[in-house]
């Protein structure tokens, strides 16, 4: 005291001193919101999580990432109608993230690497999975994750379900479907090919087997009833698409009429252009806008010559030539005869009415509910009235796509794997969304979305070469890079530079922050600038 | 501008830092091991543009010169709530003398740091929009006219916010503060008073003028590191939104200081011996309306509408976009 200088009472202190989060009435907290093109994902992908790895070009994490959810990139790269970029927010700013282009960007580049996936530690427990298609194959890799032993048995020849069998090779080229499912054949996990099981509860018993997951797809055309159709030339197309597999490709004639508007009479149509027929004709009794198909499936076949009759219902086929009848489209959007009869020269008929599944092998299992178009009811584990035994694909009541049967066979896994621990598999509880909304898009610089490379028309017109190509490296770096990481933070630093107070607290590369709370006095700037929404604001306490 | 944008597809370009850039290209705030000139502590309000735009501009002092750095401070916001006895939130040396003698006060510093042979010790005087375009304008046009080694920063919000909101020089027209009440025919501040210190500043023919606004970081470290390059007479004035004195959101504070560069009202320039010589174009322009109509201050001329006044400000901002060019017609700007 007495060496102070005059009027100098108190030694120099710091404003440290001074805890202003006391101040406070509201709390910033860090929050992981789910991204929308999280929650659109039938797969269940974290999809924002694996681009996430890879804007920082670490592609191994980001493929391992949606390893853990998806055993296939490589292939929902090509096939998967991503709903997640119809939900993503960049959508609303400029274009959606190409995400299906990063993800198969991912997937041909580990199997480029050879990067494999291991068994979990074996539990001893035995899983028979019916039918090796993508919900099928998925389940027995998660289930060979978890450490069970898996069985398939497939009643093909070769395995890959309607993923070789339905989607034609200029969508998805073979070599990449074996690649992933070598994949999981090389986890252990075995499959019976040409092994169709005739009785279930025998199959079980004989291969003493702890669980079953009945995955056989749909893969019975539904037969529509026109006068004169008992002639060999009329085909069903996914049997026309599975002869594609086979040595002898199938003679179609000039002449090729498709009838159905599904994405599966979009593929035959596709393929019989491709086999040379001069005029392929898709014959759909309603119109464009109500056709099942995905519209950028329905322009790529008209861009390669594909010819339609919108609204037009075949009435009869005859010797070389079909009676189609015009149709209009009433209030509900449904068909309506107008009268209007037209004949057209037809050498062969493919019909693309849809498919059903074949249930027969299961008419001695007790307690199964199956619908009149073979469907089977699963309960919300997946599990059908027979305990023990699950479905999923496209023979229970779901959307048919890839993907779907991809997510099925995860989810199934879990219930599975939960059953023969004698456990209930309880869903984490779900995060709210982050809706466009949350987002400070400011921040964001405005980027043009990735175009992927296509096949020239002459080229796709006469030949199955794979008709979009993918981005390569530097482009697919920039792609993940247009992510706007929703609701979760990415450690753009806007935070910690723009805090009054400093109250925020940098932890360093991928540790993010902390909020120091004894000097936030709760003002919401941070808040209110992050630009992915990942601060929320709360009532304080006390 | 007078640096180049970093282009980066996700952020990068106009947030304070981002994982995937390299050091260089973040700021000075988004480093681990800024100076925070302004330490944790201080007593400015929720929220406050000043404390905010102090830190931002001495930090990036404090980098530019190697940490050899004299602060000077005028009386106002900035020295009350950083200064109260015996406390101190400044941690780099820091003087305070009176309100309107710190353009002063930092020449003699700068002059004894010469007589003393070090010159590589660097002078900064900062205040407020009173102490700089009323009380301390005297010293302050001196400090230009002999063009002594100081660079001056005025945070400028706008009013004499520490003492209750009265009017200052730089009050904006129409603003309702406590000394030009919302009241009668012409409502809060008059329209037509008011100096524009930035272009006074110039009329100096001084080596370096700039305007800033905490809402632009990248824009502001640039500017402040530039000054530092250079000897001579040197004037930031740096537009810092008060949330008591506008009677804005706490939250908004960054919102607010992007909408009026973004409105033309405050626009963003830099200026080397009395020569505009750049400006940052306006990105997404919007009508001041959308500016104004945050802020309780402007509130009467929203209910009824005041439509004269609100033609008279936005022709304000179109006069600033006209007289910068600050909405090229060409593509060819930066973004």
């Amino acid at each position: 005291m007495e060496h102070k200088p005059f009027a100098i009472t108190l030694d120099p202190a710091s404003s440290l001193a001074n805890h202003t989060g006391n101040w406070r009435t509201m709390r910033p907290i860090y929050v992981d919101h789910l991204p929308p093109c999280n929650q659109a994902c039938s797969a269940g992908e974290n999809i924002q999580g694996w681009l996430y790895e890879a804007e920082e070009g670490k592609y191994e994490r980001a493929w391992r990432k949606i390893m853990e959810d998806n055993p296939f990139p490589a292939i929902h790269g090509r096939v998967c109608y991503h709903p997640c970029e119809t939900a993503c927010n960049r959508g609303q700013l400029d274009e959606a993230v190409s995400i299906h282009a990063v993800e198969r960007f991912l997937g041909d580049y580990a199997i480029e690497q050879g990067w494999q996936i291991e068994a979990g530690e074996a539990t001893g427990k035995r899983v028979l999975i019916i039918g090796a298609g993508p919900s099928g194959l998925s389940a027995a890799y998660h289930l060979s994750r978890m450490g069970h032993a898996v069985t398939i048995y497939e009643a093909g020849p070769k395995p890959g379900g309607m993923m070789r069998f339905g989607i034609p090779q200029y969508r998805l080229p073979r070599n990449i479907v074996d690649a992933e499912i070598s994949r999981i054949t090389a986890m252990g996990v075995s499959i019976h090919v040409d092994r169709k099981v005739d009785n279930l509860e025998i199959a079980i018993i004989e291969g003493k087997f702890d669980a079953v997951f009945l995955a056989i797809g749909a893969h019975l055309s539904k037969r529509i009833d026109i006068p004169g159709r008992d002639t060999g030339r009329i085909i069903d197309a996914l049997g026309f698409l599975k002869k594609m597999e086979e040595k002898e490709v199938p003679k179609i004639g000039r002449r090729v009429v498709v009838y159905g508007g599904g994405d599966t009479a979009i593929d035959a149509a596709r393929t019989a252009k491709r086999l040379g027929a001069e005029e392929t004709l898709l014959i759909y009794r309603r119109d464009r806008e109500h056709m099942p198909a995905h519209d950028f499936e329905v322009e790529e076949a008209l861009e390669e010559g594909v010819l339609t009759r919108w609204l037009n219902m075949i009435r009869q086929i005859d010797e070389n030539r079909i009676t189609v009848e015009e149709m209009i489209l009433d209030d509900k959007g449904y068909p309506q005869p107008t009268g209007r009869i037209k004949t057209l020269e037809a050498d062969t008929i493919i019909l693309a009415m849809g498919q059903k599944v074949d249930t027969r092998f299961l008419k001695d299992v007790p307690g199964l509910d199956i619908s009149q178009d073979g469907v089977i009811q699963v309960d919300d584990t997946m599990m059908t009235g027979r305990l023990g035994v699950f479905a999923g694909g496209d023979m229970v009541p779901a959307e048919r796509t890839v993907t779907v049967a991809t997510g099925h066979g995860k989810k199934a896994a879990r219930h599975i794997d939960a059953y023969l621990n004698g456990f209930h598999y309880g869903k984490p509880p779900s995060k709210s969304v982050a809706k466009f909304d949350r987002l400070n898009t400011w921040y964001y610089t405005d980027a043009d979305k990735s175009q992927q490379p296509y096949l020239d028309l002459a080229r796709r017109r006469a030949s199955f070469e794979e008709v979009v190509g993918g981005l390569d490296a530097a482009t697919a770096l920039l792609e993940a890079r247009r992510c706007l990481s929703c609701g979760n933070c990415f450690e753009c630093d806007t935070c910690y530079g723009i805090c009054p107070d400093n109250a925020i607290i940098k932890l360093g590369s991928g540790k993010r922050y902390e909020i120091n709370l004894d000097y936030c006095k709760g003002c919401g700037m941070c808040a209110e600038e992050c630009p992915a929404g990942a601060i929320d604001m709360i009532k304080e306490m006390r | 501008m007078s640096y180049q944008r970093v282009k980066f597809y996700q952020t990068g370009t106009f947030t304070v830092g981002n994982r995937l850039l390299d050091e260089a290209d973040r700021t000075v705030q988004a480093r681990m091991d800024r100076t925070n000139s302004l330490n944790s502590g201080h007593r400015a309000c929720q929220g406050c543009g000043e404390a905010l735009g102090a830190r931002y501009a001495l930090d990036a002092v404090m980098r530019a010169t190697r940490n050899q750095l004299v602060a000077v401070n005028a009386t106002g916001c900035l020295e009350v709530f950083s200064s109260p006895y015996p406390e101190s939130a400044w941690q780099i040396p820091w003087l305070h003398s009176l309100f309107g003698n710190a353009p002063a006060v930092a020449s003699g510093v700068a002059a004894a740091l010469r007589a003393k042979g070090k010159t590589d010790i660097r002078v900064v005087a900062q205040g407020g929009d009173g102490a700089t375009v009323d009380i301390g304008f005297g010293c302050l046009s001196g400090m230009f006219e002999r063009n002594d080694d100081v660079l001056y920063i005025c945070y400028d919000n706008e009013a004499y916010m520490n003492t209750g909101v009265q009017r200052s020089g730089s009050t904006p027209a129409r603003a309702w503060t406590n000394t030009t009440q919302a009241v009668g025919t012409e409502p809060g501040n008059i329209l037509g008073v008011g100096k524009n210190l930035p272009r006074i500043a110039m009329a100096h023919g001084i080596p370096y003028v700039a305007t800033a606004s905490v809402a632009d970081l990248h824009d502001l470290e640039a500017k402040v590191t530039k000054s530092m390059s250079i000897r001579g007479a040197r004037y930031i004035h740096i537009h810092v939104p008060c949330p008591l004195g506008w009677k804005s959101d706490p939250a908004q504070t960054i919102k607010v200081a992007r909408l009026a560069v973004e409105s033309g009202l405050f626009p963003l320039i830099e200026a080397e011996w009395g020569v505009v010589t750049d400006r940052t174009c306006i990105r997404q322009q919007i009508p001041v309306e959308q500016y104004l109509a945050l802020q309780g201050r402007f509130k009467h001329l929203f209910n009824p509408r005041d439509e004269p006044s609100l033609a008279s400000i936005q022709a304000m901002a179109d006069g600033n976009i006209h007289l910068y060019n600050l909405v090229p017609t060409k593509p060819a700007m930066e973004s």
